[in-house]
């Protein structure tokens, strides 16, 4: 981000996560909103950023689809997607929306388990509440307070989730499911070594997923998984989690 | 009539305008705020906002958020705030009290459960910061059944269909952010408040308060002088921060600066 040209600011409010982030970011934006923009990196808060973020994201699931029919000659059976806040994932389920014969399939960050409390899956575990200028599936506890979460992947620790995918959920258009801490270490591991692609944390919880959902279809069937970002960014924190020394 | 239209014409037959404290409920102890409520109607106070705690106060500058924050560590919530209220309205049954909040804690306790309770307590207004006019019919409309006002904030960017739609849908005041930023931020402009404070006269006959920059006497009279009711928070809630090993003397700075501000805004145009 530095390198962008950006600048960088810690946070130190709240419980230093990326919904404290988020709150920081729309604290700035109101003190300064004659000469900033508001840009979030995600589908979730106020409208209408979650519908404009999901049109850009939507590139995704057009060159997807154009691709698809350029070489199989159809539509893929399945698509599976990390969710966070959701942006890669609905931007990769939008252009596929009114094809019913494709499955849409979101995961969330289980931390350690959703039985455990420990973790970040809203669509799984959580109700309908309000953060952040939206209203969507959220963590929170029976106060309404909002609760802490927990992932290994920094993109999936986030509290709520974007509105359209509650929608697509309460639809039944979308299905939501979770895989945790570890399992989703053995999709980075699997795909490292046998392709050679190290897939960001959060995207490894998609091919996680993907390695219980392919032997359940038949070989024919096809199955697009969204990498949606780069492991490079989670060396440190793979390290650290198997004792390697950098 | 409402407590808070009977206490807002009240104050403009005799040319007063309302003083408006802010504290957040269970800060920096639950067993603080009802003993402080009733303290600062001593000192001269019209109406109490009473601030619900919040884990993710996006509104709120640090001073707030560090004050929910000690307030949530003791488990102090939206049932114990109107509990609280209710506490206080046991033998105070005058001064108005306006619950001030985000809405998730109404949304996880359901907006006709909480009607009812803040009509068991006693409630007189309710302030929802994040709540737009788009999305409040519902809640509104099961506020206003029970005779409870709905209030609204307005800020400084706001347009003439949208102080509209606030004073279609509000009652008891309409409150004006006087700054674009959060609260207990420190650069009220007064010219900038005057002129906007005719575009929304011009537009609703509801009193208006006017918040977050008041930080002493001197801007309360200031700020007295262009609306009906000044708010201030963050002021008395750093005193509750500056003594938090000592709360009897946070009170006692409190009603201090409280009653200054009081002697400030009667001396304007008497």
């Amino acid at each position: 981000m530095k390198l962008l040209g950006a600048t960088v600011v810690a946070v130190e409010s709240g419980s230093k996560t990326l919904k404290d982030a988020l709150n920081e970011a729309l604290r700035d934006w109101v003190t300064n909103v004659d000469n900033t923009f508001y840009i979030i990196g995600t589908v979730a808060g106020p409208h209408p950023y979650p519908a404009m973020v999901r049109d850009f994201q939507a590139i995704i699931g057009r060159e997807a689809k154009q691709q698809c029919l350029a070489q199989a000659g159809r539509l893929p059976d399945a698509l599976v997607a990390c969710v966070g806040g959701g942006s890669n994932a609905i931007g990769l389920f939008y252009p596929f929306i009114n094809d019913e014969s494709v499955k849409l399939i979101g995961v969330e960050a289980a931390g350690d388990g959703v039985e455990t409390g420990r973790h970040s899956a809203p669509l799984c575990a959580g109700k309908p509440g309000v953060l952040h200028g939206n209203r969507t599936y959220l963590m929170s506890d029976e106060d309404g307070e909002v609760i802490e979460t927990h992932s290994i992947s920094a993109g999936l620790d986030y509290p709520g989730v974007g509105p359209e995918h509650a929608w697509l959920k309460d639809t039944g258009r979308a299905q939501y499911v979770n895989i945790t801490d570890t399992e989703a270490l053995e999709g980075f591991h699997a795909l490292t070594r046998m392709e050679g692609i190290i897939p960001a944390l959060e995207s490894a919880h998609a091919m996680a997923y993907t390695m219980k959902l392919a032997p359940t279809m038949r070989k024919d069937e096809i199955i697009i998984v969204n990498l949606s970002g780069r492991g490079d960014k989670d060396m440190q924190t793979m390290a650290k989690r198997e004792g390697i020394e950098l | 009539m409402s407590r808070l239209a009977t206490t807002f014409a009240e104050l403009e037959k005799t040319g007063r305008k309302a003083l408006i404290p802010f504290i957040t409920a269970g800060d920096p102890h639950p067993d603080f705020t009802v003993p402080m409520m009733h303290a600062m109607v001593e000192a001269g106070v019209n109406v109490i906002e009473l601030g619900v705690p919040f884990s993710d106060p996006m509104a709120d500058g640090p001073v707030i958020q560090r004050a929910s924050e000690r307030a949530l560590a003791h488990k102090m919530s939206l049932k114990k705030t109107l509990a609280v209220a209710a506490e206080f309205r046991k033998t105070n049954q005058t001064t108005p009290v306006v619950i001030m909040g985000y809405l998730n804690p109404i949304e996880a306790m359901g907006y006709e459960t909480f009607a009812d309770a803040a009509k068991t307590a006693d409630i007189d207004g309710v302030l929802t910061v994040d709540l737009p006019p788009e999305e409040a019919a519902e809640c509104t409309a099961l506020l206003k059944a029970r005779g409870i006002d709905p209030i609204f904030l307005l800020a400084p960017n706001s347009t003439d269909e949208r102080i509209e739609k606030m004073d279609a849908l509000g009652s008891g005041y309409l409150y004006y952010v006087s700054l674009k930023g959060v609260t207990g931020a420190g650069h009220l402009n007064t010219a900038d408040v005057e002129q906007k404070l005719h575009q929304i006269k011009a537009r609703t006959q509801l009193p208006v308060g006017i918040g977050f920059g008041v930080k002493d006497a001197e801007t309360a009279k200031t700020v007295a002088a262009l609306g009906d009711g000044v708010v201030v928070g963050s002021a008395l809630i750093s005193k509750i921060e500056a003594n938090l090993d000592n709360p009897e003397r946070a009170k006692q700075e409190i009603c201090e600066l409280l009653s200054s501000m009081r002697l400030a805004m009667d001396s304007v145009g008497a």
